[in-house]
C-alpha cells in the first residue's frame, strides 16, 4: 500500500507540488495525468526518495520513507522518464549492475535477470550492447531494470515516451502482467488514451495540485454530458438547433459543417427520441455515431484549458 | 559493500569499454612525455646541447680581433659565423640568430693600449634577440673570456704587443714628470716582457698550443648529483611525471564533468532510488577514479622504464604512496568540480583553467626552479607541486621513503579538503 499525504515541494520561488495526496493498493494502477510541468515527475521523485518533500509524508505499507538508505526503498521500483541504461554495456551487464545496487547477487540475481528479460521479451538479446537496441527495446529494458529486486510498488514516469505503437503495446502488456501479479503501479503520462487503457483510477494534476481523483467512470460523471450523438445531416441549411435543444433528453446541440452533435446523458433513451424528432421534421441523414467524451474533455472541463495546449 | 563494489566495477568497465579513448588517454601523455623528456636532456646518452647561433662582424680585421674571433668560435656552446652589420641586424630581428657581436674598427689597437691601463677602452657592440635574455648572459661570459685571452695573447706574444711595447718604452723615456725610480721599474718590467717575446719568436709555442697571453687560471669540473654515483640524470623521469600529473588531472576533471552529466540523466534517478548512501555513491566514484589514475601512472612509467630506462631510483613504496595519494587527490578534485559546477559548459571552462594553472605552477611543464622566487613560494599551495616533488624524489633523485612522507601527507590533506567541499556543496536534488 502506497500513501502520500499532502506533499509539498518548491524549487526557489516555483511551487512544483502543492499538497498532493494519493493512495494506491495492491494490484491497482493509478495514473497521474497532467500537462508537462504539472508536478507529476516531482511527485514521483518524492515517492521514490529522490527529492525530499518540504512537507507531507510518504508511507509504504504504513512505514514512513526516511533517508537514502531506508530499507523501505526496496519496496519501490522506479522507471525514470529518461532512459536509465549504460549504452556501452550489454543488457545483462546493465541488469547485473542494477541488481547489485539492491545487494542481490549470485543465483538470485541470475533468476531475477532471466525473469525480467523474459517478461519484457529481451531474453535473446541479453548479451548485446544496449547501444544496438531500438528505442522501444531500450524502453522495455528500462522497465526490466526496475523489476530485479521484485518491488511491490512500481513508479513509471512516462515510460512510453518516444516509442513506436508496437513497443508501446508490448509495454502495456508487461504492465498488465505485473498488475495481475499484484503490483501497485503508479503511472504518469500526458497521453489520455494510455491512462484510459491502463489505470483503475486517474489523478489529474495541474499547477502542482490534484484537481480530480476518481475512476474513469467517475471522471466522466463530472462532465455535463457523458455521450455525444453525431449525425451527418443531408441538408443542414435552415436547421434550428434551439428547437432540438428543447427535447427533454438533450443537454447540448451543435451544428458545424453539416455535422449535428447532440449531448445526452442517457444514450438509450436519448438517441431514439432524437432520431424520431429528425424524421418528424423532415431531416434526412447519412451516418449516425455515438462518441464518449475522453479525458481531454474532462481536463478541458475542469481547467478551462485543453490538455494539449497546456503541455 | 555489494553496491559499492558494483559501482566501482561498473566505472572501470565503462572506462575500459571505450578502447579508443583509453588508447588516446595513454598515447597523448606518452608522446608529450617523450617530447619534453628529450628537450630536457633525455636519458643522458643523447645530451648533445643545441648550439646558440651567433654572428660576428669583424670590422677591425686585426690580429687581435682575429684572435678574439678564433677564441670565441672555439666554444662548444656556440655556432659562430661571420657576417656584416646590416645582415646581422636583420637576422637578429627575424630571430634567425640569438645574437651578433660587432668588433669595431681599431678595436685591437685600442684594446691593446687599454690593456696596460692607457687609452680609452673600446666598445664591443652586442645585438641580441630580447626573447633570448637568458642566453645573453652566457654569451657575454664566453665573449669576455675570449677577449681576455685573445687580447692578452696578442699583447704578450704577438707583433701588436711588441710594437706597443716599443712605443711604451719610448714614452717612458720621454716622460719628464715620472720619478726615476718608477721609470726604472716600468722599463725593467716591459724590457723583461720584450725579451720574453723575442724568445717566443725564436721558440714558438709547442705542445702547449695556447701558450702566450693570459689564461683563465682555473678549470671547472661538473658533477651531476643524481641518485647514485655513475647514474646519469634521466630527463624523461621528470617529463613523464609532469605529463602524468597533467593528464591524470584532466582525467579527474572528466570524472567531474561526467558526474554532472550523470546527475542530469535518468541513471542518476535510478541510482538515487536504490537504498544507497551518498557516501557509497560519491565514494565509489572517487575510488574508481583513483584506480584509473593509478593505472594511467603505472602505464606511463612502465613505458618510460622500458623505452627510456626511467627507474624508480628511490623508494618503490614511496613512489606507490605518492602515486596513490595523487590519484586520490585527483578523484576528490573531480568530485569537487562536479559539486561546484552548475552547467556542463561553464564547469568545463573554469575547471580547465584551474587544471592548467595547477599543472603550470606545479612544475609539470617546466621545473619550478626557473620561476621567480615569489612564485616558487606561492606554489606550495598547489597540490601538483607536491605531486611533482614526490615523483621527482622517488624517481631520478633516488631519495628514500621518508622523502615521500611530506608530499603524501599534503596530497592527502588536499584530498580531504576537496572531498569535504564536494560532499558539502553537492546538489543531490534535481532542480525543477
Amino acid at each position: 500500500m502506497l500513501e502520500a499525504k499532502a506533499l509539498k515541494k518548491s524549487f526557489g520561488k516555483i511551487t512544483a507540488v502543492d499538497g498532493v495526496s494519493l493512495r494506491a493498493g495492491a494490484a491497482e494502477t493509478i495514473g497521474l495525468l497532467g500537462p508537462n510541468g504539472a508536478g507529476k515527475t516531482t511527485t514521483i521523485s518524492m515517492i521514490a526518495g529522490l527529492v525530499h518533500p518540504d512537507s507531507g509524508e510518504i508511507l509504504i505499507d504504513g512505514s514512513p520513507l526516511r533517508g537514502d538508505t531506508d530499507p523501505v526503498k526496496r519496496k519501490i521500483g522506479l522507471v525514470p522518464q529518461d532512459m536509465a541504461l549504460f549504452d556501452e554495456l550489454t543488457a545483462l551487464e546493465n541488469l547485473t549492475f542494477f541488481g547489485a545496487l539492491y545487494s542481490i547477487r549470485g543465483a538470485v540475481l541470475k533468476k531475477a535477470i532471466a525473469d525480467a528479460l523474459t517478461l519484457v521479451g529481451l531474453a535473446d538479446r541479453a548479451k548485446d550492447k544496449v547501444r544496438t537496441f531500438s528505442g522501444g527495446m531500450k524502453r522495455r529494458l528500462n522497465l526490466a531494470a526496475a523489476l530485479l529486486h521484485d518491488p511491490q510498488i512500481l513508479l513509471l514516469d512516462e515510460p512510453t515516451v518516444g516509442v513506436d505503437p508496437q513497443s508501446r503495446n508490448a509495454i502495456f502488456d508487461n504492465l498488465e502482467t505485473l498488475k495481475k501479479r499484484g503490483k501497485t503501479l503508479v503511472y504518469t503520462t500526458h497521453y489520455m488514451e494510455e491512462a484510459e487503457r491502463l489505470c483503475d483510477r486517474i489523478i489529474i494534476i495541474d499547477h502542482g495540485k490534484v484537481i480530480a481523483d476518481d475512476t474513469l467512470h467517475g471522471l466522466h460523471k463530472l462532465l455535463p454530458v457523458t455521450n455525444v450523438l453525431a449525425i451527418e445531416l443531408d441538408n443542414a441549411n435552415g436547421f434550428d438547433p434551439a428547437r432540438l435543444r428543447a427535447l427533454p433528453h438533450v443537454e447540448s446541440v451543435e451544428v458545424r459543417e453539416g455535422l449535428l452533435r447532440v449531448g445526452v446523458h442517457d444514450l438509450s433513451t436519448g438517441a431514439p427520441a432524437i432520431l424520431q424528432w429528425l424524421a418528424e421534421h423532415g431531416q434526412s441523414y447519412q451516418h449516425v455515431t455515438s462518441e464518449r467524451p475522453d479525458l481531454e474533455t474532462v481536463f478541458l472541463t475542469l481547467t478551462g484549458r485543453s490538455l494539449r495546449d497546456a503541455r | 559493500m555489494i553496491p559499492f563494489l558494483a559501482m566501482i566495477r561498473k566505472d572501470l568497465r565503462l572506462f575500459f569499454s571505450d578502447k579508443r579513448a583509453v588508447m588516446m588517454g595513454l598515447l597523448v601523455p606518452i608522446v608529450c612525455g617523450s617530447f619534453f623528456g628529450y628537450l630536457f636532456g633525455g636519458g643522458g646518452g643523447n645530451t648533445e646541447p643545441s648550439k646558440m647561433q651567433v654572428l660576428v662582424v669583424d670590422e677591425d680585421n686585426s690580429a687581435i680581433s682575429h684572435a678574439v674571433v678564433a677564441q670565441f668560435s672555439a666554444d662548444p656552446h656556440l655556432d659562430v659565423k661571420p657576417s656584416t652589420q646590416i645582415e646581422a641586424r636583420e637576422l637578429v630581428r627575424k630571430g634567425k640568430v640569438t645574437a651578433a657581436v660587432v668588433i669595431p674598427k681599431d678595436f685591437g689597437q685600442d684594446a691593446g693600449r687599454a690593456f696596460f691601463g692607457g687609452g680609452t677602452k673600446p666598445e664591443l657592440k652586442m645585438l641580441f634577440d630580447p626573447s633570448h635574455g637568458m642566453e645573453m648572459g652566457m654569451i657575454q661570459g664566453i665573449l669576455t673570456g675570449a677577449v681576455m685571452q685573445g687580447v692578452s695573447k696578442e699583447m704578450f706574444a704577438g707583433q701588436t704587443g711588441r710594437d706597443q711595447m716599443k712605443e711604451s718604452l719610448a714614452a717612458i723615456d720621454q716622460a719628464s714628470d715620472m720619478p726615476p725610480a718608477d721609470k726604472k721599474a716600468l722599463r725593467d718590467m716591459l724590457s723583461g716582457v720584450e725579451k720574453w717575446n723575442e724568445r717566443q719568436e725564436h721558440e714558438p709555442a709547442t705542445a702547449k698550443g695556447d701558450a702566450g697571453g693570459l689564461r683563465i687560471p682555473f678549470e671547472t669540473r661538473t658533477e651531476a648529483i643524481t641518485s647514485g654515483e655513475g647514474i646519469q640524470y634521466n630527463g624523461y623521469a621528470h617529463a613523464f611525471g609532469g605529463m602524468g600529473v597533467q593528464f591524470i588531472l584532466f582525467m579527474g576533471l572528466d570524472v567531474g564533468i561526467r558526474l554532472l552529466l550523470l546527475r542530469q540523466s535518468g541513471l542518476w534517478q535510478r541510482l538515487r532510488a536504490a537504498p544507497m548512501s551518498r557516501t557509497v555513491l560519491l565514494g565509489s566514484r572517487a575510488v574508481s577514479a583513483a584506480l584509473i589514475s593509478g593505472f594511467i601512472l603505472f602505464v606511463l612509467f612502465g613505458f618510460a622504464r622500458v623505452v627510456f630506462g626511467v627507474h624508480v631510483q628511490g623508494s618503490l613504496p614511496g613512489f606507490v604512496a605518492v602515486g596513490a595519494a595523487f590519484s586520490l587527490m585527483t578523484a576528490a578534485f573531480g568530485l569537487m568540480v562536479a559539486a561546484l559546477g552548475k552547467t556542463v559548459e561553464g564547469t568545463r571552462g573554469y575547471s580547465i583553467m584551474a587544471t592548467l594553472i595547477m599543472v603550470m605552477l606545479g612544475g609539470a611543464w617546466a621545473p619550478t626552479f626557473i620561476f621567480p622566487q615569489w612564485l616558487q613560494k606561492i606554489t606550495v599551495v598547489v597540490p601538483t607541486r607536491w605531486a611533482m616533488d614526490g615523483i621527482d624524489a622517488m624517481t631520478w633523485r633516488g631519495l628514500d621513503f621518508s622523502a615521500a612522507l611530506l608530499p603524501v601527507g599534503i596530497l592527502l590533506l588536499f584530498s580531504l579538503l576537496f572531498g569535504i567541499v564536494a560532499v558539502m556543496r553537492f546538489r543531490w536534488e534535481a532542480e525543477a
